[in-house]
């Protein structure tokens, strides 16, 4: 599986014309349905523009950092966690009716969607390609203690793995456990340590670990 | 449908590989695309199910080969014929036919929020749950030709009700034009050593959304 990356290893070579293809398909899309008057282009600009530059994980890193240091924020988010975003301000397609679930010491909760790759855009922005995977969407269920590893991830066999596979319009956001050691921390300097990955559950947060993924 | 998008407890399709640094998009045809089915959801032609069931029925083989994005242009394709917004003569030609009228778009750059705004699926319309937080149920062994959110590794498995989600859409009817038939939707846990037998871990378990028709008292 390639799942869209231009540089992946295997397959590679049978997929060298693909790109140019679709660049030339969508092309000749576009210009049909602007000729026939169905779309306006710089809507299109605009609805890039909303996704390349508003809308990302960074929303999600907000609503983390406040839950920690914001104790009834919290208690909000885990009581009805739709209305806690939209008081942040986030809120619209792919996050209709959200619900977060709480990562502890005891549970480690994580997010799939086996049959297509439903993700909460609102908070997230738009899934990465792993996200979007074969292998992700098929193991994460059978073997999610697995593929945390793969991510690096060494959960004790005592903590309880729950799967949250999203078959319906909920959408679901990880709480990750505020790491050790970031007690003095500002709410900017927290957010700065929320990582994308930390909110689907594919990895546990450390207070060195900034930057470390998207 | 028993499609090739029903992954969950597949095995054999490599390790999860993660990209560092990943852009938004990996390709500019990619954005536009993306775009282009957001305006044109502006018609108001489709619903979500529909489109996800578009994608599903692309054949088993071609969607393994296909990246996400190619897949949405696949089933982008279908919906815009079957809406009838185009022919497939003008995909085929990419311009218009001769004499076709011109429309005007009804999404304008001002208004784009308007398509990315909520869509809920949640619908105020009184009726009954037929079961409660704590209630084991069993999942229906169903195999639909059409568009299901049931996937196959949770059907005819006991899980237990924790949570209500209220009155939604549902899917099953809804890609199909046979109406919302909204039902109570709820989440279901499933003990891992119920989906795959005795190997799994002790301490493990799916939460799936699954709506009352998929449902049965255990």
């Amino acid at each position: 599986m390639t799942e869209g990356k231009p540089h992946v290893h295997e397959h590679a070579a049978g997929h060298s014309d693909v790109p140019s293809d679709l660049t030339l398909r969508v092309k000749a899309l576009e210009s049909l349905l602007v000729e026939k008057g169905l779309v306006d282009p710089a809507a299109l600009d605009a609805i890039i523009d909303a996704y390349e530059s508003k809308i990302g994980p960074r929303n999600g890193a907000k609503i983390v950092a406040r839950a920690w240091i914001d104790p009834a924020f919290k208690q909000r988010l885990l009581n009805d966690a739709t209305a806690a975003i939209a008081e942040m301000g986030y809120a619209g397609r792919q996050g209709e009716h959200m619900v977060a679930v709480e990562n502890t010491s005891k549970v480690h909760n994580m997010v799939v969607c086996t049959l297509c790759s439903c993700y909460p855009w609102p908070v997230l922005g738009l899934p990465p390609v792993w996200y979007k995977s074969a292998p992700y969407r098929s193991r994460a269920v059978i073997d999610p203690r697995g593929v945390l590893r793969e991510f690096g991830l060494e959960l004790a066999p005592e903590v309880e793995v729950r799967v949250w596979d999203s078959t319906s319009e909920v959408r679901y956001l990880v709480l990750p456990e505020r790491p050790a050691g970031t007690e003095g921390m500002g709410v900017e300097e927290l957010v700065d340590l929320v990582t994308r990955d930390s909110m689907i559950g594919a990895e546990k947060l450390r207070a060195h670990v900034r930057g470390a993924t998207p | 449908m028993n499609g090739i998008h029903d992954m969950g407890g597949m095995h054999g399709f490599g390790p999860v590989e993660r990209e560092m640094n990943e852009p938004v998009f990996h390709a500019a045809w990619e954005a536009r695309l993306f775009a282009i089915r957001h305006a044109m959801g502006a018609w108001g032609k489709w619903n979500i199910d529909g489109s996800r069931y578009s994608r599903e029925i692309i054949p088993p083989a071609e969607y393994l080969r296909m990246s996400y994005y190619e897949r949405w242009f696949a089933g982008l394709i279908t919906q815009l014929i079957d809406a009838s917004l185009v022919t497939s003569a003008e995909i085929e030609a990419g311009r218009a036919s001769p004499g076709a009228p011109k429309a005007t778009p009804p999404l304008s750059p001002g208004e784009v929020m308007k398509v990315l705004a909520r869509s809920p699926s949640l619908r105020d319309v009184p009726v009954k749950a037929g079961f409660a937080n704590g209630d084991r149920v069993c999942t229906r062994n169903m195999n639909p030709v059409g568009h299901t959110r049931l996937p196959r590794y949770a059907r005819g498995k006991i899980g237990t009700i924790c949570r209500d989600h209220g009155v939604h859409v549902f899917p099953d009817t809804s890609a199909h034009g046979l109406g919302e038939q909204p039902q109570h939707l709820y989440s279901v846990r499933f003990e891992a050593r119920e989906l795959w037998g005795a190997p799994a871990g002790k301490h493990e378990a799916v939460h799936l959304d699954l709506w009352e028709s998929y449902l049965e008292h255990a």
